[in-house]
């Protein structure tokens, strides 16, 4: 079971997942290094692999709100990680459907560093305070995009039937 | 129907549409900046393993403007640029703005003075602030690179889903010194920067119909800081005078009004006769104060320009306020007008030469110091008061520095005292 390796408030923007700064650097092989680079520590134990993959991140409200940069999404994505948050914002929400980053809205979420959690498919149980939190379900239509590995396969997909109609 | 909801009606082909529906609508403008280098990327991998050649749906409808770093401040992104060129040419995109004097410019100034956003137009930009061009009565919403990627090869936006509108009702005058960046900036701090998140902000009202397409452009702009997907100003005389007079357009145009009987989520009143300057203070856009409660604070760098706040009329009243005056020592003042044209247009007014004698740096038309990735980042501890429309910790560069925001006229008058300044008072 994943434990929570770093936990943030409400309103996390994408300038401070991936620092405007680093914005030059697009390949998702090269953004994982600049990974919440302003907050030294995490990111010191991130390059140091020292965090498993499929280690958690919590998040408060409206995580990954402003800039639409990809980068926020890849960079977290290079290192596996989950993040569950109370909520998203819209773009990186999408941005990570689209990029096949794992995320779970978990409205009530109540864990801290160092937690254990469980994640079915309904709810995010934290085994070190025993208590449950309910998962809100992704809409079909962002299901769809999932379940096909993100929208390159996706897309590829629907292009090719439309030139083979 | 609302507007986005008509909006998206038409480019879906269905008689009607409501909130909740998931669809995927027809685009008829897709903008890029220097983020067009990883769309190419991602571009170029969804063709990966098929017998189709990567081919952009429809040339006519993209749109490329360089305008993070420019000119290019590293051999990096000078290569990513040459290589966005390169492609852009071979598909034959013509809505290129490279970084010229001529007809160079910030995305969100380029796309509108040039006429290439219309009434009821769908518009997707790999940049959150695309809602900008709900200014023009369009649904304009911020997408990640690889959804402009597939919007490219199919020329559809996939699995949309209709967002709900929230009403936004403006009335009353502004007062002196008191206008569209107090406003937005004022209800942003009311409904939170999660506040719309997922929604869409009308705008309506006497205020807004009063107001010019360049102030519309500050509130749809800056809707995205309350998370909305999209903001939107109905299309109206105004919205055909900019585009007739300003930017050239002659052709029909076809504004979508929203049904009397609408469905909105919810309706937010606001009158603007009171308001007051607005501040957002350190470190999120919703830290809204009125000027009282911050007036005073010592700034490093005062900074007018960007998407939000750089066009003729923000510089007008800048320099209206700076002539024949200094800025105060020990405080620097830096100046980006929206777009080169705006840039010629000042000059020809006589406000570049009333920025310089102020002691004001006045730079080329771009992003880089907005999110500091190419001049005027801060020192460690430094306070920058600025026109852009974040503030978020790092934005400047430097995550030791903090970040106030405001309108064009506080910028100016407390560039001349070093201390944020009330222009009422200056």
């Amino acid at each position: 079971m994943p434990n929570v390796v770093f936990k943030v408030g409400d309103d996390v923007s994408t300038d401070v997942i991936y620092p405007g700064r680093y914005m030059a650097t697009v390949l998702p092989t090269e953004t994982p290094q600049f990974a919440f680079a302003d907050e030294t520590a995490f990111n010191a134990k991130l390059k140091a692999r020292q965090v498993p993959p499929g280690s958690v991140l919590v998040g408060g409200r409206n995580f990954g709100c402003g800039s639409s940069r990809e980068q926020a999404v890849s960079c977290l994505k290079g290192h596996e990680l989950i993040i569950v948050a109370r909520s998203f914002a819209r773009i990186f929400l999408q941005n990570a459907i689209n990029l096949g980053l794992r995320m779970i809205v978990c409205p009530e979420i109540e864990a801290a560093e160092g937690d254990e959690l469980e994640l079915t498919a309904g709810a995010v149980v934290n085994k070190t305070t025993g208590r449950q939190f309910s998962v809100e379900p992704m809409p079909q239509s962002r299901q769809v995009i999932i379940d096909a590995g993100g929208l390159i396969p996706y897309t590829r997909k629907r292009l090719l039937a439309q030139a083979a109609a | 129907m609302t507007v986005v909801e008509k909006i998206l009606a038409r480019a879906t082909g269905r008689p009607s549409v409501k909130a909740g529906d998931v669809l995927e609508p027809k685009v008829d403008l897709a903008m890029s900046h220097e983020n067009a280098a990883l769309v190419i990327n991602q571009f170029r991998e969804i063709y990966q393993g098929t017998p189709l050649p990567p081919r952009i749906w429809d040339a006519r409808r993209v749109a490329v403007i360089f305008d993070h770093r420019v000119p290019a401040e590293s051999p990096k992104t000078a290569s990513n640029q040459k290589k966005v060129r390169e492609f852009i040419g071979a598909q034959g995109v013509g809505k290129f703005h490279d970084i010229r004097g001529d007809v160079g410019g910030i995305c969100h100034q380029v796309l509108p003075e040039n006429g290439y956003v219309r009434p009821g137009y769908v518009v997707v930009g790999t940049d959150s602030h695309t809602t900008s061009h709900g200014a023009l009565g369009a649904f304009a919403f911020g997408i990640g690179a690889t959804e402009m990627a597939s919007v490219w090869a199919l020329g559809t936006v996939l699995n949309v889903e209709v967002p709900p509108t929230i009403k936004v009702i403006v009335k009353g005058r502004f007062r002196k010194f008191v206008g569209a960046k107090d406003l937005i900036l004022h209800i942003i701090g009311r409904i939170s920067a999660q506040g719309a998140n997922f929604k869409v902000l009308e705008f309506h009202g006497e205020t807004i119909r009063r107001l010019p397409t360049s102030g519309r452009l500050v509130l749809c702009n800056m809707s995205v800081e309350a998370g909305a997907t999209a903001g939107i100003v109905p299309a109206d005389e105004e919205t055909a005078r900019y585009l007739r007079e300003e930017a050239g357009v002659t052709d029909p145009l076809e504004p979508v009004l929203p049904d009397a009987g609408a469905n909105y989520e919810s309706v937010l009143e606001v009158n603007v006769s009171r308001l007051e300057p607005q501040i957002a203070c350190p470190h999120t856009v919703d830290n809204v104060k009125p000027i009282g409660q911050v007036a005073g604070t010592r700034v490093n760098q005062i900074v007018i320009g960007s998407c939000t706040n750089g066009r003729l009329d923000d510089l007008a009243v800048a320099a209206k306020i700076l002539k024949g005056r200094k800025v105060a020592p020990g405080t620097r003042m830096l100046i980006f007008p929206a777009s080169a044209k705006i840039f010629r247009q000042a000059l020809g007014k006589g406000y570049i030469g009333v920025f310089m004698q102020a002691g004001a740096v006045v730079m080329n038309s771009g992003c880089g110091p907005c999110l500091g990735i190419h001049q005027g980042a801060l020192g460690d501890g430094e306070t920058a008061l600025s026109t852009t429309n974040r503030n978020f910790k790092g934005r400047m560069g430097n995550p030791q520095a903090a970040v106030y925001l405001c309108s064009p006229a506080v910028a100016a008058a407390s560039a001349l005292t070093g201390v944020i300044t009330d222009p009422r008072k200056s």
